[in-house]
């Protein structure tokens, strides 16, 4: 007689406890996991596939569509890539598969992982387990609404400008946008080659943290990564004593964060102090006027390079014309959604002759200036706090016209990711009943130490991740 | 008006998009809104900061030059939208 399972409650650390023990076979916990998304996802739609038989020996997983899967439909949520069956796994998938892990679908993403909550999506948005007539955030809003809805006990997405940490924050999971270089991008549809990263999202901090010692360090695939400093801790402290964290004294004075989003920052800052951390003011002068400009240009800019392999002649659907370019040009209006076509043109234009050095040639000056001060802030802290995302989750429909009104999503997210450096979002509480997510920033191959301060916070904080609609 | 009608056809064509009649329009809107957005970042004097296109200091990773297995001819041509034996087949270039 199998255990009976609540995956709304169940961590991946019990999971992987109850099949070691033999409590429960991988089987069963699949096929538990099945029925929660039989029984759910209807209404939130995290899923675009799922694996109806246990592949591994142990607990299951879910992928973001991002990440190539052999055998798996991989779309990236665009048309353009519909029907594409990939003939090779990913690294983060091999390495998933390797640790026994058991591939329980493929989960929603804005279109190229572009969108800050899934409605890009060219299979239709995903939907916030809080309340469904809201969004999940994006890109990674299928992986954040399985996580935070009992449909996986965790799961990977990617994080360009924010689509690990946002989504985690508008649902009220742990998410980590790791170090760059830290985990491999081999068979993860390219975005934006400087800024993309893969990393876990889940219900703790550990189970974070034991995610991601199994996806990262070097892959002779990635020529861009490299092997970690130091091995995966998990963590399993009490106190903060003696850890410095910096809050942005930029923060006090962006309109843009909500009221209940800043007091429940504040009650997270206060409880940090209450367990021994020391607060002080770091200054980004540049981070928040500038991050998102030089972002919007960055990514686009490497995006339009990226993008232009989906010609139709190699792999994907094709529209079929007279000559080579007109088929070429119809396949990409045809099989690209209205933000990849914007963030290309935005690219190419900014690359184009005359325009390069206003505009991409000056971001990547902006860059420097960016990782410049962080590297001071981190010198004199340990770790920067903010909150994630500036707003709880917002309804369908509400910024989905306006792109810089969806582009202001990442305002918190963008600065850090520009500069390399890791950020782990966790939830410090509701507002109107909605969760908000806390950003803790560290130093390059700076994980240990988020780990460490979140998950004593998190015990201290003490969310409930199960959405109140379900308990 | 940050960009024109005629420039956005013309990048249209650079990045091989056939976009349609009210596509140009929306488009031409969107991008003029977000360039005055981005363009800010020409406020800041940067004349002596170097660019960076990377946030990691690799420079020349170098691999042993070893045979290694790779795809079948099968798995290279499983996606193809049309194929010729070891080509993939695709309308006349002129």
């Amino acid at each position: 007689m199998a255990a009976v399972v609540d995956t709304l409650r169940l961590t991946a650390e019990d999971a992987l406890g109850l099949v070691k023990r033999r409590e429960i076979s991988p089987a069963e916990l699949h096929a538990a996991y099945l029925d929660a998304i039989g029984e759910r996802d209807g209404e939130l739609h995290a899923y675009l596939r799922t694996c109806e038989q246990p592949s591994g020996e142990s607990i299951p997983i879910a992928l973001k569509d991002v990440i190539s899967t052999k055998g798996v439909e991989t779309t990236a949520g665009s048309k353009i890539l519909s029907g594409y069956v990939p003939v090779f796994d990913a690294t983060v998938a091999a390495r998933c598969k390797a640790a026994g892990l058991t591939l329980l679908g493929k989960t929603n993403t804005d279109e190229f992982a572009m969108g800050s909550s899934t409605e890009n999506s060219a299979w239709g948005p995903s939907r916030n387990p809080w309340d469904p007539t809201l969004v999940p955030g994006g890109s990674g809003g299928g992986t954040s609404a399985a996580v935070s809805a009992g449909l996986a006990p965790w799961g990977l997405g990617s994080d360009t400008g924010g689509s690990i940490k946002q989504p985690s924050a508008l649902c009220g999971n742990v998410g980590l946008r790791p170090t760059y270089g830290t985990v491999s991008r081999y068979g993860v549809v390219a975005f934006a080659s400087s800024l993309d990263q893969v990393g876990p999202v889940a219900k703790t901090v550990r189970d974070v943290a034991l995610l991601y010692s199994i996806i990262a360090g070097r892959d002779p695939l990635d020529s861009t990564t490299v092997e970690l400093p130091e091995p995966v801790e998990l963590p399993a402290g009490e106190r903060l004593d003696g850890l410095r964290i910096g809050v942005p004294k930029q923060i006090e004075s962006l309109a843009a964060i909500e009221m209940g989003v800043r007091s429940a920052f504040e009650h997270a800052l206060e409880l940090a102090r209450d367990l021994g951390a020391e607060l002080g003011e770091c200054d980004l002068p540049t981070s928040y006027r500038y991050g998102m400009p030089c972002y919007y240009l960055i990514a686009p800019a490497e995006a339009s390079s990226n993008l232009a392999r989906y010609d139709g002649a190699r792999f994907g659907p094709r529209s079929e014309a007279a000559t080579y370019r007109e088929m070429v040009e119809r396949t990409r209006d045809e099989g690209f959604g209205p933000e990849p076509k914007r963030r290309i043109m935005l690219g190419t234009y900014a690359l184009s002759a005359g325009y390069f050095d206003a505009f991409y040639g000056q971001a990547q000056k902006v860059r420097t200036l960016l990782i410049q001060e962080h590297r001071e802030a981190l010198s004199r802290f340990d770790v920067i706090a903010t909150p994630t995302s500036p707003t709880v989750a917002f309804p369908l429909g509400d910024k989905a016209a306006d792109p810089l009104a969806m582009y202001a999503c990442d305002l918190l997210t963008i600065p850090s990711c520009l500069a390399g450096l890791p950020g782990l979002s966790i939830p410090c509480g509701l507002s109107d009943g909605l969760p908000v997510g806390l950003q803790l920033l560290g130093a390059q191959f700076g994980e240990n130490t988020l780990f460490r301060a979140g998950q004593v916070l998190e015990q201290a904080i003490g969310f409930d991740t199960v959405p109140e609609r379900l308990r | 008006m940050a960009i024109s009608k005629e420039e956005v056809l013309h990048v249209a064509r650079l990045a091989r998009l056939a976009l349609t009649e009210d596509e140009v329009e929306r488009l031409t809107e969107e991008l003029d809104a977000i360039l005055d957005a981005v363009g800010i970042v020409g406020e800041l004097d940067l004349a002596d900061v170097p660019p960076t296109s990377h946030p990691l200091d690799l420079v020349n990773v170098w691999d042993e030059d070893e045979p290694r297995e790779s795809l079948s001819l099968d798995e290279v041509f499983a996606n193809a939208p049309a194929r010729d034996g070891d080509l993939f087949r695709v309308p006349p270039t002129a």
